[in-house]
């Protein structure tokens, strides 16, 4: 059993200085050009009080709600991801010397001790299915290895759900239940706050609070599960990968040419995509290179590339491969769909479409309407 | 200490023209313990890298008890590979592998081999015949398949006539187009299938070059009975970091890079023969 402390609402600031106490920088959420975002966090005050989003297909907003809770929005357009697998970074460098030999030298991440304040149950286990993919595959990834073990977390359950959150339907939220440090739940009155490792211990006992009471954690409970319960999409019956690799004809996928920009938003903010491109930066007099990688996307034709050919040349197969991939053939590589229902692809695509009404018109059997083509393969 | 991902300094020792835009270059890791201590399977790769112009993969094509150089052979397609083109003997790239999984050299053992090429110069299963040609007591009957485009493409004429003096080695060529001297026959790889005395159960297939071809090969082969985890395919994706990391090579839940380039065909399977995939 974890024990179950109570903040009240007027004291976050003592949390935020027994963080720092602890000798973390802090990292939170915080209103930037309209979204919430997550950068340095001094104090309480710049969390977003009273804020909530609203999202849906194709669309995030904010709006002042009645309340001054400061974690009463749900998701912002990144959380983790860009802290642990940078958007770009130096891998190795070579300098060729007046001699013609090559010399490499490999560059080191250097991330200070991070704590994140407000980190959701969808994005822990984003979180957990990067680590196996940069920490525990047959290689582990030094730059991720050195951030991801410098984070200190502060994880927030859910109390209320977006139009666009499906974290119940995944099994993965929107009560935390993985790498969280610290997990916070929000009353009106204030916080419960339970701590899960024993650093996270010592900080709760530095903040000499008294336990949280019975009706409290009920409150916190009934709040958690009202957030599943307003959550109203679903995914098809698992596993999928079978279903999708086997679906790889079906006609619906067609009907992504007409409406798929292939703009890559999905996959930029999907909390588990992990491609990369490496590239070459070249110094002035030609002698030094800088050997960089950025994220990339499957909707990106060059993803594909060979000499000559690129494989996913059609808009319909390079949607085809962002959903089969995440939703399918992940199970076989991770153990897992790639999905935990942040909902993010929805709402920050720029035309609306939705994983999960795509994912269910291919994963039923095909409608033999007049254009659909006749029968199936 | 240093990361799988950064290059080691490689010296030409060698460079040889095959034809105008086909050459190999002999090389070899400048520090000699990493050179001493370089291990590989043929079918297995490595990224060759020219400072300023990015890294490509690249098989091995020496044999690997071979422990002086890392041979490959190389074809002009673009800029990485151009440059490549234009190294002399005593300049310096990048190497770094090898990576993947190469060739059944052990599963193969006891069975006869039905190597069969599409396109020029396939380095990979070059890689594989000189391999069981040096060791033919651990294999059976030798089948050498290769076809090409145009009579003009075929090269390394003397190779396949040396091959075809081997006992238990035969030879067939045949192209899309043959000419007047063009020794071989004209049309698909696969009519010479029913002259080979194929036991399916004893024999495994060795095959590299373009989809199309490998996928009218796997099908006369399973028309054949040869079990699927018998016949063996090299196949290409993009690749940038050669270790399962950049997600480019996927093919279905594969890495190419990792859990290949070589793959039996019962592992592909599921994904085989649809376009995009
Ligand atoms: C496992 C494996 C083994 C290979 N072995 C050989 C070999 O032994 N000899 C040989 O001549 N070629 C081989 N290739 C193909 C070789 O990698 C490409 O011809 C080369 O990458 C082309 O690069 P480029 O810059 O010259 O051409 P461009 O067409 O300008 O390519 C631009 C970039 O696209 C990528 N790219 C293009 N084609 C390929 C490709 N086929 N595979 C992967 N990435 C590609 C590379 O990042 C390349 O730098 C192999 C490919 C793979 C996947
Ligand atoms: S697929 Fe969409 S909903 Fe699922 S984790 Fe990625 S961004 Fe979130
Ligand atoms: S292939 Fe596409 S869906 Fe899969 S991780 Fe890469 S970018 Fe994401
Ligand atoms: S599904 Fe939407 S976000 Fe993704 S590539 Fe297509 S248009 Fe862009
Ligand atoms: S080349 Fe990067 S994952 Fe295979």
């Amino acid at each position: 059993m974890y024990i179950s402390r109570f903040l009240p609402r007027e004291r976050f600031d003592d949390l935020i200085e027994a963080l720092r106490a602890a000798g973390y920088p802090i990292v939170g959420p915080q209103v930037h050009d309209q979204a919430i975002v997550f950068d340095a966090l001094n104090h309480a005050a710049q969390l977003p009080i009273g804020i909530v989003d609203e999202q849906s297909p194709g669309r995030y907003r904010l709006h002042a709600s009645d309340t001054n809770r400061y974690f009463d929005w749900t998701t912002g357009p990144q959380a983790l991801k860009p802290m642990t697998f940078v958007p770009r970074e130096t891998l190795w460098r070579s300098v060729r010397q007046p001699d013609g030999q090559l010399e490499f030298s490999a560059e080191h991440a250097d991330m200070p001790q991070t704590a994140v304040i407000g980190i959701r149950a969808c994005d822990l286990a984003a979180l957990a299915i990067q680590d196996r993919h940069f920490m525990h595959g047959p290689q582990s990834d030094p730059y991720y290895v050195q951030r991801r073990e410098r984070l200190f977390l502060v994880a927030v359950n859910c109390m209320r759900s977006s139009d666009t959150c499906f974290c119940a339907a995944t099994g993965d939220g929107p009560k935390v239940h993985t790498g969280q440090d610290l997990s916070l739940s929000e009353l009106d009155e204030g916080f419960i706050l339970e701590a899960h490792t024993g650093q996270a211990r010592e900080i709760l006992a530095s903040l000499s609070i008294g336990p949280a009471d019975d009706e409290q954690l009920d409150r916190a409970e009934t709040g958690i599960k009202q957030a599943a319960d307003n959550q109203r999409r679903s995914l098809p019956a698992g596993p999928l990968q079978e279903k999708l690799v086997g679906a790889v004809d079906h006609p619906h996928w067609q009907t992504l040419n007409d409406r798929c920009l292939t703009c890559g938003n999905c996959t930029a903010v999907c909390p588990t995509c992990f491609c990369q491109s490496h590239v070459e930066e070249i110094s002035l007099n030609g002698q030094e290179t800088r050997h960089d990688r950025q994220w990339e996307s499957c909707f990106n034709p060059d993803h594909s590339y060979i000499h000559g050919i690129v494989i996913r040349a059609e808009r319909p197969q390079r949607y085809r491969q962002w959903l089969t991939h995440k939703f399918g053939t992940w199970e076989e590589q991770f153990g897992r769909g790639g999905c935990t229902g942040c909902g993010r692809c929805i709402a920050w695509c720029p035309v609306g479409i939705d994983v999960t009404e795509e994912l269910a018109a291919v994963c039923s059997p095909p409608t033999l309407t007049a254009d659909s083509g006749g029968s199936p393969s | 200490m240093s990361y799988a991902l950064t290059p080691f300094e490689a010296e030409v020792i060698e460079r040889h023209d095959e034809t105008p835009d086909l050459f190999s270059l002999q090389l070899r890791l400048t520090d000699a313990t990493r050179q001493a201590q370089y291990r590989f399977v043929p079918g297995q790769f490595n990224m060759l890298y020219l400072p300023g112009m990015g890294e490509v993969p690249i098989s091995i094509v020496s044999d690997p008890e071979d422990r002086h150089v890392i041979n490959h052979t190389i074809r002009k397609v673009g800029s990485v590979t151009d440059n490549l083109g234009k190294l002399q003997v005593g300049d310096r790239l990048g190497l770094r592998g090898p990576y993947g999984r190469g060739w059944p050299i052990d599963a193969a053992e006891g069975t006869d081999l039905v190597v069969v090429t599409g396109g020029l110069g396939c380095a990979p299963s070059v890689s594989f015949i000189e391999y069981a040609l040096r060791r033919q007591s651990r294999y059976g009957h030798i089948h050498i398949i290769q076809g090409v485009k145009h009579a003009h493409d075929f090269i390394w004429r003397e190779r396949y006539e040396l091959w075809r003096t081997y006992p238990d080695v035969d030879v067939w060529l045949t192209a899309d187009t043959g000419d007047t001297l063009w020794p071989g026959k004209v049309g698909p790889v696969t009519q010479f299938f029913d002259q080979l005395s194929i036991a399916p159960q004893r024999t495994s297939v060795i095959m590299c070059g373009p989809e199309g071809m490998m996928n009218a090969v796997v099908r006369d082969m399973r028309q054949r009975n040869v079990p699927d985890t018998q016949i063996w395919l090299s196949m290409e994706r993009n690749m940038h970091c050669a270790i399962g990391s950049c997600g480019r090579c996927q093919l279905g839940a594969k890495f190419v890079c990792r859990d290949g380039p070589v793959f039996n065909f019962a592992e592909l399977a599921p994904y085989w023969g649809h376009k995009g995939v």
